[in-house]
């Protein structure tokens, strides 16, 4: 079901891409996509009445199936700031873009050649 | 015409995802003897032999009691936080390197010389609350960095925190701009502080960012020998990179 979503989400992603002229709206479907892929590997990782892995006073043992896989919390957590890192980049460049060009719409770019 | 031609292309990707998901194990039912992070959940990585791993002899470690117990080769009981900081440790610098960079690229991009107004006055409610909340969220990011080796959290969402504790500077206060030479020395000192720690590691124990501090009893504050010290420059140096961030996207140039 969450592969389900993810993908779907990753479909959206796509045909955002694909239609929009507003390039702004770009970039939020490049985010989505990116949220779309962390959930993803994120889903890889859950075992069926898992908690999360932290040990605690009420879960002081180590055992197989008690606690979720660690490895793809740890790489998402890498991609969630490379992703706003990304996103801050290319925000900060739109804002160039519509001092230079008066708009951020493809085709309302102004000193722009086809 | 190109709305039908995105629909199918997009379609099309989904039906190839969906026709992939087969290749996997179903979603909650995996089996974590079969993989890795079952060591790294019993913290034993270094007893692992692998060509025996390899060859199909998993070594799965029996049930034990891990929190309150010392002797681990890493001693922080959040197992995700052991993974970022301690095992992979180099990637969190490669991380905390592409932060950095897109930092100087929003500040190359959008830098100023003066600071861009809102064209309308604070609200009262907004100016009174931040003086009451405001130490309150950087305690409270403070808080998440330190703790970041026994709760959820560790020094990207505290320092996120902090970033926020100054954008509510920004929106509360027109006047109010940061000092750029400040938070850009923090930001300077706290990367090259980690990777001092990194050397220090290599000097001591033969391996680039290794744990050279005592490891403790898992679950209590002062443990996991060097993850606390790494996440809290992670932390100050997330937070004052960002805040840096919402500092420059409040800047404009002149006329």
């Amino acid at each position: 079901m969450v592969y389900a979503i993810s993908i779907i989400l990753i479909g959206i992603g796509i045909y955002g891409l694909m239609t929009q002229k507003n390039l702004f709206k770009h970039l939020i479907s490049l985010s989505i996509i990116d949220t779309a892929v962390n959930i993803f590997i994120i889903a890889t990782g859950y075992v069926e009445g898992g908690k999360a892995p932290i040990y605690t006073k009420s879960l002081p043992n180590f055992a197989i199936g008690k606690f979720v896989d660690p490895l793809p919390q740890a790489l998402v957590l890498t991609a969630i700031v490379i992703g706003v890192g990304t996103l801050a980049v290319g925000a900060s460049l739109l804002v160039r873009i519509r001092e230079k060009h008066s708009s951020i719409d493809v085709e309302n770019m102004k000193g722009v050649e086809e | 015409m190109r709305r039908l031609y995105a629909i199918l292309v997009g379609a099309g990707l989904v039906y190839m995802l969906f026709a992939f998901l087969g290749t996997i194990s179903p979603y909650g039912n995996v089996n974590l003897s079969d993989r890795v992070s079952a060591h790294f959940l019993a913290k034993d990585v270094n007893s692992v032999d692998a060509s025996k791993w390899v060859s199909g002899d998993k070594q799965i470690p029996s049930k034990m009691k891990v929190f309150g117990k010392k002797g681990f080769e890493d001693g922080s009981a959040n197992v995700v936080t052991s993974i970022v900081v301690n095992y992979r440790s180099f990637d969190t610098l490669g991380e905390v390197t592409v932060l950095f960079a897109s930092a100087v690229g929003v500040g190359l991009i959008l830098g100023g010389t003066r600071r861009m107004r809102y064209g309308r006055k604070p609200n009262f409610i907004l100016r009174v609350s931040t003086g009451i909340l405001l130490p309150l969220i950087i305690l409270f990011g403070v808080y998440i960095f330190v703790h970041g080796h026994l709760t959820p959290g560790g020094g990207f969402p505290g320092g996120t925190v902090i970033a926020a504790a100054v954008l509510l500077l920004y929106l509360s206060n027109e006047e109010f701009s940061l000092n750029m030479v400040v938070s850009k020395s923090l930001e300077g000192s706290m990367g090259s502080l980690y990777v001092i720690f990194g050397l220090i590691g290599l000097a001591v124990g033969g391996a680039f960012l290794f744990n050279f501090l005592p490891n403790g009893v898992v679950g209590s504050l002062f443990s996991a020998g060097v993850v606390p010290l790494v996440y809290m420059t992670i932390g100050l140096k997330v937070g004052s990179e960002l805040s840096g961030v919402v500092a420059e996207i409040h800047e404009e140039r002149e006329g």
